[in-house]
C-alpha cells in the first residue's frame, strides 16, 4: 500500500523538519509565559492554545518534539542492544550462564529501581543542565529496561541453539561464536526490534513520570512526556481537546516508523 | 386473618423506622487522604489523626475556627495564674463517656500526666514544654482542677483546643470520647466510620441533644482528582480543602458548592541557605546572607501573577509571616514589598551587583545562578517555580528549579544542608507566634535558614530571639502583641524567609448539608460538625 | 521430576532472598533514607526529634535488619510498619486480594486483546489490518496509565481493564513477531501446502514450536501487569500492594519494602519457573 507508505514518509519528514527549524517554526520561545492568556483556546497567535502558565503549546511540542525523538530512541536501543546481549548468551550458553543472567533478570524486574533513580539524582549536582539531566535519565531507563525483553529472547534463543539450521552448521564444523553471531543473533532482531519498538513511548512516558523524583527534563524545557502527563488531570482533560495533540503526533510518528521498518521485523 | 396482621405489622414497623431515620441528621460522608495513624489522641502527629481526633475528642476550651475566640467545653471556665503557669478549670458536672464511663477531673490529670510524658513524645505535648520539670495536677473537687507547669507557657489556655480529654478508667482507653462522634468501625486503606456518641454532653439551644448527624463517614481517598469526582457526582458531601485549579470547575458544575471563607494562615514561602557549614560555595552564601539580595528576590518576584495564575485568584501576596486572617497577632502597619524588578537592581547594585549582557554578576564576576529545591508532585509550587524563574531572569538571575521527592528533600535542608534555596509552604495550625517558637528562635532546629546556632549569628537575629523569649514569657497580650509586631517589622526588613501568597480556604460543600460556616481555620468546613445536618428539619429546630 | 522442582524451589528461595536483600539495600543508600517529616513539626522538642531520629536506629545496618526480619517471618511476624502504624501482615492480608483479582482480570484483558488482535495476522494477510492493529497498539501504547485510570474513572468503567489496555500493547507487538517469525518456519508452509486447515495450522503448527517464547512472555506479563497496577491503584485509590509499595518507597519504609519486594519477586520468579518447567515438559513429549 504506497500511500500508506508516502503518508508515513511525510509524516516523519515534516516531524522532522519542523523540529530542526523549531527556532524559525515557532511562533514564541517555549518558555515564555503569555500571563495574561492562561489556558488559552487556539487562535492565531497561539495554535495549539496556551498552557497554565500561558506558555505557547505549538512552540513547547515543537521543543519537547526534539528532546523526546532524539533520547527516547537512543534509549531504546540501548535497552534492545542489552536485552539481546544478555538474552541471546543466556538462551544459547544455557547452563549455569543461563541460570545466573536470567536470575538477574528476575531481579531487575522485581527490584524497586526508584531508590537506584534517587540515588543518581543525588549524585548529580543541583545545578544540572537540562539536557545532561535528561540525557542522564534517558541512560538509566535505557540500562534497566532490558529485563523483560531478554527473558524472551533467552527462550528464542534457546529454541534456535536446537534448531536445525544450528545443528547443520554446526556439523559443518561452524565455531560457537560465528554461529551466534552469524546464524542466531539475525534470527533474535525481529524479537529486538519489537522491544525497540515498544520501548520508545515507555520511556518517554516515563521520563515525565521520573519528574516526581526530580529527574526527566527540569523546567522550563519540555518533553513529550511532561506534555502528555498534563493529560493526568482532572481539569486538563474536559473541554481541552488540543491538550491530546502531543499524544496523536507520537502515535502518528511511531506508527509512521513502523510502517517504514516494518520489514526489519521479518526473520531472515 | 394472621397473615394480614403480619403485613401490618411489618408496615408499621417500616414506617416508623423510616419516619424516625428521616427525623435523624444523617450520614456525612467525605474523605480523608490518608489512614490514621493513630486513635490516641495523646500521640496524634500527622494529618488524619488530627482530623478524627477533632470529631471525636472532647476539650475543656475550643477555639471557635468562625470567630477565633477561645469557648468553654467541658470546661465551664478557666483561669490562668498570674505567673503563666498554673491553670485551673470548673468542669461541667454529669457527664460521661461514649461508653458509659462518667467523666471527672481525674481523667483531665490523667490525660494531662500521659500527654507530658516524656517517654510518649506527644507532639500535643511538647506545645507545652516550657522548662525543666513534671507537670503537676491538683485535684481540687470532682469537678475542680488545677494543673502546674514548671515555667510559664505562653497562650496555656489556647493550647487547650488540641487537648483531647482520654478516660482515665474506661476498658476502651482511647476508644472512649467525650466528643460528638465515637469510632465505629474502620479498615484499613478504605473507610473510618464514626457515630453519633449517645452521651454527648451538647444540646442545641431548644433543648435537643447534639449532634444532628447520625454518623460520619470517611473515606481514605488520596488522589483528589477522584476526591473531586466523587464529589461532582454527589457521592461524597464536602471536599475540605480545595486545590484552587478544582475550585472553579465545582462552581461552573455545581453552582454555589463552592465556598471561599477567604485568606488562610498559611503562607508559601522561600528561603535562601545561610548555613556556614553547607556544602555550597562560599560566594553564593555570601549572596544568600544580603539583605538586600533577598530583598531584591522578593520584589522582583511578581507575587500578584502567581496569585492569579497559580491560584486562579484564590490567594493573595503575602505580606509576612502572619496573614490578615490572624486578627489579632497580624501587623497591620506592614504591606506587601511592591513587584519592583528596577527597585530590585538597585538594591542589588548597592551589593555590587552588575548587569552584564543580560546576566547579573556579583563583584567578583560570578553568575548570579542558584537552583530552588521544592516538593516534586506539588503542582502549585512547581508552577509558582516555573513562574519564579520568569521573573528572575528579567533581573539578569538564573534560576534552576529542582522538584524533589519529599524525603530527598527534608533529608538536604534538615540534614546535609545541601541546598541552595528552598520553596516549600507552612501550615498554621494555631493563631499567633507560639508555634513559631522553634522557627525564630535562632538556637532551634526550625530555624530554616540557619539552625541551631550556638550564638545568634546576626544582631537582628539576636534582637528576634530577646523579642520572643520577652512575649513568650508575658501574659499580657498588648505586651505580647508590640514585641511580636516588632518581630514582624523585622522579618520584613531582613527578609530570610521571602512570602510569596497566602491562599484562600477553599472548599466544595453539598448543598443539602445545613448550619454549614466556612471559616479560614482548619478544618474549614465541620469545624462545627456537632451542629451539621442534612435534615432541614432538624437542621432548623 | 521432584529433583527438578526441588532445583527449581531452591533458586525461588534463593532469589526471593537475594531479592529482599538487595530492595533494602537500595532503600538504605538511597536519599532520605532515615528523615521523617514529622521533623518539619515546629511544636516538637530537642527530645521528640531525638527520639524520631532514633527510631530508625534499628534500619540503619541492613545485615542485622534483614537477618532479624528473616526470623521473624520464620515465626510469622512480618513487623509493624512505621509509615501507616500497622502490622504488616494486616495490611498484606487485605490488600493483596485486592491486587490479585486486579492482575487477573488484568492479564486475561490484555492476553484477550493483545492475543485476540495477533492471531488474525495468522489468517490475514492485509497490510491494512496489519496498520491498523499497530496503530491500535501504538496509541494505547502512548496513553499514560495514569490518565486511562482517571478516563476509566470518569466512564465508573472496571479499573482491571486499565491494567489490560496496559500490557496488551506489549503483548500483541511480541505475540505479532513471534506468529511472524513461525509463520515462515518449513513446516508451516509444508502444512499449509499440504491443505490443512488454517486452525489445525495454528493450533498444531503455529503454537507449539514456540512454546517456551510464549510461555517465557506470560511471565513477563506478569511482571508486566505489576508495574501497570502501581499507577492504577493510585490514580483509582484501590487499597492493593501497588498502591502501598508506592506509599512506602515514599516513606522509605523498610519493613513494607522488603515485604513487597519479597512478594513481587516470588510471583515473578515462580511464574517464570512455571513456564520453564511447562516448557520442557512440552519439549519432552514432543
Amino acid at each position: 500500500m504506497i500511500w500508506i507508505r508516502n503518508a508515513a514518509i511525510g509524516i516523519l519528514v515534516v516531524t522532522f523538519a519542523a523540529c530542526l527549524l523549531a527556532g524559525t517554526v515557532a511562533p514564541a520561545s517555549y518558555a515564555k509565559q503569555f500571563r495574561e492568556e492562561p489556558d488559552a483556546a487556539p487562535s492565531h497567535q497561539h495554535w495549539l492554545g496556551t498552557d497554565d502558565l500561558g506558555r505557547d503549546r505549538f512552540s513547547r511540542l515543537l521543543q519537547g518534539t526534539r528532546i523526546s525523538l532524539l533520547l527516547a530512541p537512543a534509549a531504546a536501543f540501548l535497552t534492545a542492544v542489552l536485552a539481546g546481549l544478555i538474552g541471546g548468551i543466556a538462551g544459547y550458553w544455557g547452563g549455569w550462564t543461563e541460570r545466573v543472567l536470567m536470575a538477574a533478570a528476575d531481579l531487575v524486574l522485581s527490584l524497586p529501581w526508584l531508590f537506584l533513580l534517587l540515588t543518581a539524582r543525588a549524585l548529580m549536582p543541583l545545578n544540572v543542565s537540562p539536557m545532561n539531566s535528561v540525557a542522564i535519565t534517558f541512560l538509566i531507563l535505557g540500562c534497566l529496561g532490558w529485563a523483560a525483553a531478554a527473558r524472551v529472547v533467552c527462550a528464542g534463543a534457546k529454541s534456535l541453539r536446537e534448531s536445525d539450521f544450528s545443528l547443520q552448521a554446526r556439523a559443518l564444523g561452524c565455531g560457537e561464536a560465528r554461529l551466534l553471531l552469524r546464524h542466531v543473533a539475525p534470527n533474535l532482531r525481529p524479537m529486538l526490534m519489537t522491544q525497540f519498538w515498544i520501548s520508545i513511548p515507555v520511556f518517554i512516558l516515563a521520563e515525565a513520570n521520573l519528574g516526581i523524583l526530580g529527574l526527566g527534563v527540569v523546567e522550563p524545557l519540555p518533553s513529550w512526556g511532561s506534555l502528555l502527563k498534563e493529560l493526568s488531570g482532572l481539569t486538563a482533560i474536559s473541554g481541552q481537546p488540543w491538550v491530546f495533540v502531543p499524544l496523536l503526533l507520537l502515535v502518528a510518528v511511531v506508527t509512521s516508523f513502523q510502517v517504514l521498518l516494518v520489514d526489519q521485523e521479518l526473520p531472515s | 386473618m394472621n397473615y394480614r396482621a403480619c403485613l401490618l405489622f411489618l408496615f408499621c414497623f417500616f414506617f416508623v423506622t423510616a419516619l424516625a431515620s428521616a427525623q435523624g441528621g444523617g450520614q456525612l460522608h467525605f474523605c480523608l487522604r490518608s489512614d490514621p495513624k493513630t486513635f490516641d489522641p495523646v500521640l496524634v502527629d500527622d494529618d488524619a489523626s488530627e482530623r478524627v481526633r477533632y470529631m471525636t475528642g472532647g476539650f475543656l476550651l475550643r477555639l471557635n475556627r468562625f470567630t477565633q475566640q477561645l469557648e468553654p467545653e467541658l470546661a465551664t471556665s478557666w483561669k490562668v495564674s498570674k505567673d503563666g503557669r498554673t491553670i485551673s478549670f470548673q468542669l461541667r458536672e454529669g457527664l460521661h463517656f461514649s461508653d458509659g464511663t462518667p467523666f471527672s477531673a481525674e481523667d483531665v490529670a490523667f490525660t494531662m500526666h500521659r500527654l507530658m510524658d516524656p517517654s510518649l513524645h506527644s507532639a500535643t505535648g511538647d506545645a507545652f514544654r516550657s522548662g525543666d520539670g513534671k507537670v503537676q495536677t491538683q485535684i481540687l473537687a470532682p469537678n475542680k482542677i488545677a494543673v502546674t507547669f514548671p515555667a510559664p507557657v505562653a497562650s496555656l489556655d489556647q493550647k487547650f483546643d488540641q487537648v483531647a480529654i482520654m478516660s482515665a478508667t474506661s476498658p476502651k482507653k482511647e476508644m472512649a470520647v467525650l466528643g460528638p462522634f465515637y469510632v465505629a468501625d474502620y479498615k484499613a486503606g478504605s473507610y473510618l466510620e464514626l457515630n453519633r456518641n449517645p452521651n454527648y454532653w451538647k444540646h442545641d439551644e431548644h433543648g435537643r441533644q447534639l449532634p444532628y448527624l447520625d454518623s460520619v463517614r470517611l473515606d481514605i481517598q488520596s488522589n483528589r482528582d477522584t476526591e473531586m469526582l466523587r464529589f461532582l457526582r454527589g457521592e461524597i458531601d464536602l471536599v475540605d480543602n480545595v486545590d484552587a485549579e478544582y475550585y472553579n470547575r465545582v462552581q461552573t458544575e455545581q453552582a454555589g458548592s463552592g465556598h471561599d471563607a477567604g485568606v488562610t494562615l498559611d503562607p508559601e514561602q522561600v528561603w535562601f541557605n545561610q548555613t556556614p557549614n553547607s556544602p555550597i560555595p562560599a560566594y553564593k552564601r555570601g549572596w544568600f546572607r544580603s539583605a538586600n539580595f533577598r530583598l531584591a528576590v522578593w520584589q522582583a518576584i511578581n507575587r500578584d501573577d502567581i496569585a492569579r495564575i497559580v491560584y486562579r485568584g484564590r490567594a493573595q501576596s503575602a505580606v509576612g509571616m502572619l496573614s490578615p486572617a490572624d486578627k489579632f497577632w497580624f501587623n497591620t502597619k506592614l504591606a506587601t514589598h511592591p513587584y519592583d524588578p528596577q527597585g530590585a537592581l538597585k538594591l542589588l547594585a548597592q551589593d555590587g551587583f552588575h548587569l552584564q549582557n543580560g546576566q547579573l554578576l556579583d563583584r567578583e564576576g560570578h553568575v548570579v545562578e542558584f537552583s530552588l529545591v521544592t516538593g516534586a508532585g506539588n503542582k502549585a509550587r512547581e508552577r509558582m517555580a516555573t513562574m519564579m524563574q520568569q521573573d528572575l531572569s528579567q533581573i539578569g538571575i538564573k534560576l534552576n528549579v529542582v522538584p524533589l521527592d519529599f524525603p530527598s528533600l527534608i533529608e538536604r535542608i534538615t540534614h546535609t544542608y545541601d541546598y541552595e534555596s528552598c520553596l516549600l509552604g507552612l501550615t498554621n495550625m494555631t493563631l499567633g507566634p507560639d508555634a513559631q517558637m522553634n522557627v525564630w528562635l535562632s538556637s532551634a532546629e526550625n530555624h530554616q535558614w540557619n539552625p541551631s546556632q550556638k550564638q545568634p549569628d546576626t544582631p537582628w537575629e539576636a534582637e528576634i530571639d530577646r523579642l520572643m523569649r520577652t512575649q513568650a514569657s508575658s501574659l499580657d497580650p498588648r505586651k505580647r502583641k508590640e514585641a511580636f509586631d516588632r518581630v514582624q517589622q523585622i522579618a520584613w526588613e531582613q527578609a530570610p524567609f521571602i512570602y510569596l501568597v497566602n491562599r484562600h480556604a477553599l472548599s466544595a460543600i453539598s448543598p443539602k448539608l445545613h448550619n454549614v460556616q466556612p471559616a479560614v481555620l482548619q478544618p474549614y468546613v465541620y469545624w462545627n460538625l456537632d451542629r451539621i445536618s442534612k435534615n432541614a428539619e432538624v437542621a432548623s429546630r | 521430576m521432584l529433583f527438578r522442582l526441588a532445583k527449581h524451589a531452591t533458586r525461588i528461595l534463593l532469589i526471593t532472598l537475594a531479592g529482599g536483600f538487595l530492595a533494602l539495600a537500595l532503600a538504605r543508600l538511597a536519599p532520605g533514607f532515615g528523615v521523617d517529616e514529622r521533623e518539619f513539626d515546629s511544636r516538637l522538642s530537642d527530645e521528640t526529634r531525638a527520639a524520631i531520629r532514633q527510631s530508625h536506629d534499628s534500619e540503619r545496618n541492613i545485615f542485622r535488619f534483614y537477618f532479624i526480619w528473616l526470623r521473624g517471618v520464620a515465626r510469622g511476624e512480618f513487623g509493624v510498619s512505621p509509615s501507616l502504624n500497622q502490622p504488616v501482615k494486616q495490611l498484606l492480608a487485605e490488600r493483596l486480594p485486592v491486587t490479585a483479582k486486579l492482575l487477573a482480570w488484568g492479564l486475561v484483558v490484555g492476553w484477550g486483546l493483545g492475543f485476540g488482535l495477533a492471531v488474525p495476522l495468522a489468517f490475514v494477510s492485509g497490510r491494512a489490518y496489519e496498520l491498523g492493529a499497530n496503530a491500535i497498539a501504538t496509541l494505547f501504547l502512548c496513553v499514560p496509565a495514569a490518565v486511562l485510570a482517571l478516563f476509566f474513572l470518569l466512564t465508573r468503567s472496571p479499573s482491571a481493564w486499565v491494567v489490560g489496555l496496559v500490557i496488551f500493547p506489549k503483548v500483541f507487538r511480541y505475540a505479532r513477531t513471534l506468529l511472524r517469525q513461525t509463520a515462515t518456519l518449513p513446516h508451516v508452509l509444508t502444512a499449509r501446502a499440504k491443505g490443512l486447515s488454517s486452525m489445525r495450522v495454528f493450533l498444531w503448527h503455529y503454537l507449539p514450536p514456540a512454546a517456551p517464547q510464549w510461555l517465557a512472555l506470560v511471565a513477563v506479563s506478569l511482571s508486566l501487569a505489576l508495574s501497570a497496577a502501581v499507577p492504577v491503584e493510585v490514580v483509582c485509590d484501590l487499597p492493593g500492594i501497588g498502591q502501598l509499595a508506592w506509599k512506602a518507597a515514599m516513606a522509605r519504609d523498610m519493613y513494607l519494602l522488603v515485604c513487597l519486594t519479597g512478594i513481587v519477586t516470588l510471583a515473578t520468579v515462580l511464574m517464570k519457573s512455571a513456564s520453564e518447567l511447562l516448557g520442557e515438559s512440552l519439549r519432552v513429549r514432543a
